[in-house]
């Protein structure tokens, strides 16, 4: 290879393309215009050099066969599969007249704005909805809106802020900063960090902490690599992982373990608190997870008497009866312990600089539109009047409110859809088939993709082909650092950006005029707040941490007057203090303390179906190759995870005649798949672990086989309608139940 | 002339996969060609099970023979291991260095 003539760019990967949550830094080869490889940037300090598999991949995924490339509009019936090359302007005029029209017959509010996993695209797709005048943000299907809102949403009200484990992510000599020090345990919980990309968090930072002396406790179903490296694995039953906080909280607490002058200074409610943790103790918590006793004892001691430790928590966590309540008890570990914007503890995480791709909390769409245009949204905006928590943490829509109101048509009917990097029916929605019913039915639906998915086949009327990150200009903000993605190559096709598509549309459907021509004056708008635009971030190397001093970087700001608005010492919520009793939950009707709620499915809640449905089934299991729903067409990372896998205790599969590699199904009261047995002790005897976003491209995508999405995706054992009293959680992601039969006369 | 290889502490690797598809990049290898591959271990004490991952060098490593021309820049798999558990040199050194290194694998592959 001709490396010489080779030109690298340098840029940052925040995209669907690598799947990433993170914000790696990376070198994008070109050569003849064309992207020859992409190698992490060892000038930045996200990634030190490193990329993972997703990241390596991304040529394969930008120059595949199967992408589409140019507008496409549907021309035989729903889910036919038959479709014409258009140009944009036919698309964006036909786009146009219909949204306009429903917003003429039905109120703006009958189109919702779809989207899967935040990356970059939260900034375009709300910028475009409150351009049209719709309030409603929605990631279609994800029940109980299990995906990280629910532990931000318990943070925001317990602190002000966001925690995550400090691995120096916050400081750009990283490892080598003075003011850092490693965490002496981590706790690990519910979480795979090996495996994929956590919420602006890089998994492998742990191992890097691991090698400058942190310890390790894991709370987790399976036993993984990190287990194996713990000093404790407390293998739970899925779903009760709001019992084990509870009584790591009451021994901390009754054996006086916690930080003393840190509670009695900055904490607000802990009396309250000591006197709720009493009946969670650690005897009724092993009757209930599973876990003995004296192993969550041991815990809670080796958490709290050495500091500073960290929590890294994953997103079953969300997905648990009451989420929100089970993140509650979670962040009040390290509240009780001073493990709180200290080094090695759980630093408070603010975006870089004060940057945020577009606004998503109340606070800030008021700053930008005003009260009265909130007010309007809020009063539309789907699941928000039932749920206070909803409306007044962040712009979603609940999920779960959305199925139900597709259904009934009241208070108002959904009449068209937007959706854009979302993969409903393969990937996010629970209870798959319940979507696609409902919103084949909906009277314009726009999808704005690179690949066709099962979604986009079964759904789409009109679709639009979007760029990926080596051909887009775009920018991260995620905790740190602010970065920008740099345009390597010119689009493939007649691709464009996600900012190149909202912007064009929202000019055509706004009721003001957008006051941005291009997508580079919009990128440097919103990095405004930052002191900084593209061109001097692109030039610095694509990235920068705020300087000394600043509110978003640590350690202790709640000493110093950052984190208030009124600058004084102490926290940003109603009493300046940590509320462990919670004022805003109490605001918003819900319980101020935590509590232990059983799942809805499980041996104790359900025994009647638990005698025919034994196994208890979760779908957290991630593929290191894969992101969610994406990847499965990528030819060097399909070949490293090739078949939709259920993983099977060795034990248990025996008894049910089952070996390695045999297909089965894994079947429950709301349906039925075939996945093929991965059969290894470190699965729990009662625990059957399913990956989730299984779709096979290679196979027909007409209906009614939508690549094979029916036969594969787990979530077609999931329902909605069990959403926790917040509107959080509450979900059967994580904890339902499930038997196991062999396929005879099936195997490869 | 002395010769390189590469030492792999294996007690990191967790089995992310990035090495094999740095060197199918690197090389542009087709299906089933890779330099390296990753396996899994799983093993069990009566007390408590072990998952641990072992990555082995296949005949096509080539120990990123062009890429290492220009100075300073390592193999593909070296730069990317996520868990930076992989080493590249002169293999008596690597020897040297592989006595205080547990769980560790050294590998000579031309």
């Amino acid at each position: 290879m001709a490396k010489g003539k080779e030109n690298p760019v340098i840029s940052t990967l925040w995209s669907a393309g690598c799947g990433s949550h993170g914000g790696c830094g990376c070198e994008i080869y070109v050569k003849d215009g064309k992207v020859t490889r992409i190698e992490g940037d060892k000038n930045h300090p996200f990634n030190q050099g490193r990329l993972c598999a997703k990241g390596l991949a991304v040529s394969q995924y930008m120059y595949h066969p199967d992408r589409v490339l140019y507008p496409l509009k549907r021309v035989g019936e729903r889910g036919e599969g038959k479709w014409q090359q258009i140009s944009w302007d036919e698309a964006y005029d036909t786009i146009e007249k219909k949204f306009k029209d429903i917003r003429a017959k039905h109120g703006a509010e009958s189109v919702i704005f779809c989207q899967g996993t935040g990356r970059d695209i939260g900034g375009p797709i709300t910028f475009l909805m409150y351009a049209y005048g719709s309030p409603n943000w929605v990631q279609v299907g994800l029940a109980g809106h299990a995906c990280y809102t629910p532990r931000l949403g318990a943070m925001f009200a317990t602190h002000g802020n966001y925690c995550v484990a400090d691995c120096s992510q916050f400081l750009e000599k990283r490892y080598d900063s003075p003011e850092w020090t490693p965490p002496k345990y981590i706790i690990i919980w519910a979480q795979n960090p090996a495996a994929g990309c956590h919420d602006g968090f890089y998994g492998h930072w742990i191992i890097d902490c691991m090698k400058r002396g942190s310890k390790l406790i894991t709370i987790d179903p399976r036993a993984t690599w990190f287990s194996t490296r713990s000093e404790l694995h407390l293998q739970n039953r899925p779903g009760t992982d709001g019992i084990i906080a509870l009584a790591m909280l009451n021994v901390i607490i009754n054996e006086g373990i916690y930080d003393k002058a840190f509670v009695e200074k900055w904490c607000y409610g802990f009396d309250e608190l000591k006197e709720r943790v009493q009946e969670y103790t650690p005897e009724k918590a092993e009757e209930i997870s599973w876990v003995p006793a004296d192993l969550i004892r041991q815990a809670a001691r080796l958490y709290a008497n050495n500091k500073p430790s960290a929590i890294q928590w994953g997103e079953p966590v969300d997905a648990m009866p009451a989420g929100s309540v089970v993140a509650q008890a979670i962040t009040q570990l390290w509240s009780i312990t001073g493990n709180i914007d200290n080094p090695g503890g759980n630093v408070i995480a603010i975006n870089s600089h004060g940057v945020t791709t577009y606004p998503f909390s109340s606070a800030e769409l008021t700053d930008l539109y005003g009260a009265d245009l909130v007010k309007k949204l809020n009063e539309k905006r789907i699941g928000a009047n039932d749920y206070p928590m909803i409306k007044n943490f962040r712009g979603w829509v609940q999920p779960d409110v959305l199925m139900e109101q597709m259904e009934t048509g009241k208070p108002y009917p959904v009449k068209g859809a937007w959706i854009q990097t979302s993969n409903i029916i393969g990937g996010q929605a629970a209870d798959p088939r319940r979507h696609y019913e409902a919103m084949k039915k909906l009277d314009f639906i726009v999808c704005v993709d690179i690949f066709q998915t099962p979604t986009t086949m079964a759904l789409a009327d009109i679709f639009l082909p979007v760029c990926s990150i080596c051909e887009k200009e775009s920018f991260r903000s995620w905790w740190q650092p602010l970065g920008v993605s740099v345009k390597a190559i010119p689009n493939i096709g007649e691709s464009k950006s996600d900012w190149e598509i909202n912007l064009e549309m929202a000019k055509r459907l706004a009721t003001t005029p957008v006051k941005f021509n291009t997508v580079r004056e919009l990128i440097d708008d919103r990095l405004s707040a930052g002191n900084t635009n593209f061109d001097k971030l692109k030039a610095k190397g694509g990235w920068e941490y705020p300087p000394v001093g600043h509110r978003t970087r640590p350690y202790y700001r709640y000493e110093k007057g950052l984190l208030r608005k009124d600058g004084k010492p102490g926290f940003e919520t109603p009493t300046g203090k940590v509320e462990l009793y919670s004022k805003k939950y109490e605001e918003w009707g819900l319980d101020p303390l935590p509590y232990y709620e059983e799942p809805k499915e499980s041996p104790t809640a359900t025994p009647e179906m638990a005698e025919k449905y034994p196994l208890i089934l979760t779908t957290g299991r991630r593929s290191p190759v894969f992101f969610h729903s994406e990847h499965r067409m990528i030819p060097w990372l399909r070949e490293l995870d090739p078949f939709p896998v259920a993983e099977i205790n060795d034990k248990t599969a025996a008894s049910l005649g089952i070996g390695d590699g045999d297909w089965v199904y894994v079947e429950n009261t709301h349906g039925k798949i075939k996945m093929k047995a991965k059969v290894t002790p470190s699965s729990h005897p009662k625990v059957v672990s399913v990956p989730h976003g299984w779709w096979l491209p290679e196979t027909d995508g007409r209906a009614p086989n939508f690549f094979s999405t029916w036969d594969h995706n787990v979530n077609n054992l999931t329902s909605m309608g069990n959403q926790g009293k917040s509107g959080f959680g509450g979900t059967n992601y994580r904890s339902g139940l499930c038997r196991v039969q062999k396929i005879s006369g099936e195997k490869e | 002339m002395a010769r390189n290889g590469l030492l792999i502490q294996y007690d990191w690797c967790t089995g992310c996969h990035a090495c094999e598809v740095a060197c199918k990049q690197e090389h542009n290898y087709s299906e089933g060609m890779c330099g390296i591959k990753v396996y899994e271990l799983v093993s069990s004490s009566p007390e408590k099970v072990y998952v641990d991952f072992v990555p082995a060098l296949t005949r096509f490593c080539d120990l990123c023979a062009e890429r290492t021309k220009t100075a300073g820049e390592e193999p593909a798999c070296v730069k990317h291991c996520q868990a930076t558990c992989i080493a590249y040199g002169n293999l008596t050194e690597l020897g040297k260095a592989m006595e205080k290194q547990p769980r560790s694998s050294l590998f000579a592959p031309k």
